[in-house]
């Protein structure tokens, strides 16, 4: 059965209570549904045997700066076995800036997750080591938050301990 | 360790201290030692910082700071048009940039919805498979350096020069090239260009051929690599890795043949892949890989349609200088197109390339407007570098040395 029948299907037989919004742009299929169900959904979509979403290519976020969900977590895996990226999405409210870390199902999630929450200000519970990867750690911004300045702010980067 | 906390900040400090292991070795040093490797050390390639935690010479716990080369190009690509970005893809993988521009105006090209012509598309493939050679040949060249034979350096850098000179034909620079366009290439190939390339794939292997000479029967090299740095297949994937190094675990993974792009499904050519998963594994497949790049450059040449190397599509691919100059149409469309850009439709893709260091993909976020909402760089360096520790752990403090070089690492693309 082709691929972009078979995993919508398989994900609503498995969880009836989440309500996925499918969308399939430029051949690449994304799903999108509540924050909570991230990390069921992510070991289910990788020890699967049918579906084998073994590699996680890469975890980011987008900030829609003015919209109500402020952010959406953004993950896109790979299915080694049938050559097939998918895309899960999942939305984060600026006042609840929190999502369950997926670093329990893939390693690799690890300091993409971090990246993120540099960037971001994201927070991962769960997740086994949350340091800033760029910045330094007493550097109080997200650089990647629209609201930060492309220029950056003055005085903002301290200069090294003596 | 009063001092050591001083200086270093307690987060790193704790993830160091975290990773509890129960390697140690009878009768040797009873105290632990934590030594800091970088940012300024020439086995780091680069500004890579590693925290050794070490039990006599043995290493127990590693941690990777990244971050001295970050110059925040999602921040920037946020705030330019998808072709002001061009140039800055040179300074991520700063060692094959012309791979770089091919992965960008690609994930464009596709988020846009362009086809480049035929002959444009042949053109990427030969400059990307010779961006993969001279990527390699620095790789093993700087590796074999790492760990004392400094002969062969010399001898890839000689052979990376040539590559380097048609360049300077192609596009008019060596380095950073910023040769590629959306919807085509900056200008079509000169056959003294094609005619170089020709020439250097000619008399390339015979050179690799020394250099392995020089290698594989130097035992000094082999006990310093073979059976070092081994991580297993499945660890391999679970933590990220990606390109060469995945493949020298025993995985046959290429994106060239998984999720063909450009004319790669028109070539001929093998993965190769080694099981092992050592350091040796990495360097005998890099060389590999480079035969194999010599042998689709040499199909490009012949194969090389004639025809136009831009698409036809006015309203969003620059044109020429001199219709510019001439023509009113086309100064109409670069003045639109340099000072508002190529508004792609709304949509989100991601595209991701076989780069010479792994997958390389971009992630773009589209509102209709001239400058990306936002771009993910998906860089392979970053994600190879993650499953360090996993590596090192366990190795003598001259092993991470040679793990270094031999997972190939670019800074420049780690921290964006």
């Amino acid at each position: 059965m082709d691929l972009k029948t078979l995993i919508p299907q398989k994900l609503k037989e498995k969880f009836p209570a989440v309500e996925f919004e499918i969308t399939d742009y430029k051949d690449e299929l994304t799903f999108k549904f509540d924050k909570k169900f991230v990390v069921e959904i992510c070991a289910f979509l990788k020890s699967d045997p049918e579906l084998e979403f073994k590699s996680c290519t890469d975890i980011t976020a987008i900030d829609w700066a003015t919209r109500k969900n402020r952010f959406t977590m953004v993950y896109n895996i790979f299915s080694m076995k049938h050559n097939f990226r998918l895309r899960l999405k999942a939305d984060v409210d600026e006042a609840d800036c929190k999502v369950d870390s997926v670093s329990s199902v893939w390693r690799a999630a690890n300091w993409q997750e971090r990246e993120t929450y540099d960037m971001y200000g994201i927070k991962f519970n769960n997740h086994p080591d949350l340091r800033r990867m760029y910045m330094p750690e007493e550097f109080e911004y997200y650089p990647l938050r629209k609201d930060f300045p492309l220029m950056g702010i003055p005085g903002s980067l301290p200069l090294p301990k003596k | 360790m009063e001092q050591l906390e001083k200086e270093t900040d307690p987060k790193i400090l704790q993830a160091l201290l975290a990773s509890r292991n129960d390697y140690t070795i009878e009768d040797a040093l009873e105290n632990e030692m934590i030594l800091n490797m970088g940012p300024q050390h020439p086995a780091t390639h680069g500004v890579l910082r590693l925290l050794l935690r070490l039990d006599g010479e043995r290493i127990i716990g590693c941690v990777p700071e990244l971050g001295y080369l970050h110059r925040g190009y999602e921040k920037m690509a946020e705030n330019m048009s998808y072709y002001e970005f061009i140039p800055h893809t040179d300074r991520l993988d700063y060692i094959s940039p012309m791979a770089n521009n091919v992965a960008w105006v690609l994930a464009v090209e596709k988020l846009a919805g362009i086809e480049a012509p035929k002959r444009a598309q042949y053109i990427r493939m030969m400059i990307a498979e010779l961006a993969r050679i001279a990527s390699h040949l620095v790789a093993v060249g700087a590796f074999a350096m790492d760990v004392g034979a400094l002969t062969v350096f010399l001898w890839t850098l000689r052979e990376r020069e040539k590559i380097l000179d048609i360049w300077d034909i192609l596009c008019g620079a060596r380095f950073t090239n910023s040769y590629t366009r959306i919807g085509g290439v900056a200008n079509d190939a000169q056959p003294e260009a094609l005619a170089k390339a020709k020439w250097f794939i000619d008399q390339f292997e015979p050179y690799l051929a020394e250099v392995e000479q020089l290698l594989n029967t130097n035992r000094i090299f082999i006990e310093r690599v073979d059976g070092v740095g081994v991580i297993s297949k499945e660890d391999a994937i679970d933590l990220g890795f990606c390109g060469p190094n995945l493949r020298a675990c025993g995985v046959e993974f290429d994106l060239r043949r998984n999720a063909p792009y450009l004319c790669y499904n028109e070539m001929d050519f093998k993965i190769p892949t080694y099981t092992e998963g050592d350091c040796l594994a990495r360097y005998f497949l890099r060389l590999d890989e480079c035969r194999e790049s010599a042998k689709i450059v040499r199909q490009v040449l012949e194969k090389m349609p004639q025809g136009p190397v831009h698409a036809d599509m006015p309203k969003q691919v620059l044109p020429q200088k001199d219709e510019v100059y001439t023509k009113m149409e086309e100064l109409i469309h670069d003045f639109m197109i340099v000072n508002f850009g190529i508004n792609p439709p709304v949509g989100e893709i991601y595209h991701a390339i076989e780069g010479s260091k792994g997958e390389l993909g971009f992630y773009f976020v589209s509102k209709g407007e001239g400058h990306p909402w936002k771009c993910k760089i998906r860089s392979p360096s970053f994600n190879n570098i993650q499953s360090l520790p996993k590596l090192v752990i366990g190795h003598l403090i001259s092993d991470v040395v040679a793990i270094i070089g031999s997972i190939d690492p670019i800074m420049g693309e780690a921290d964006k």
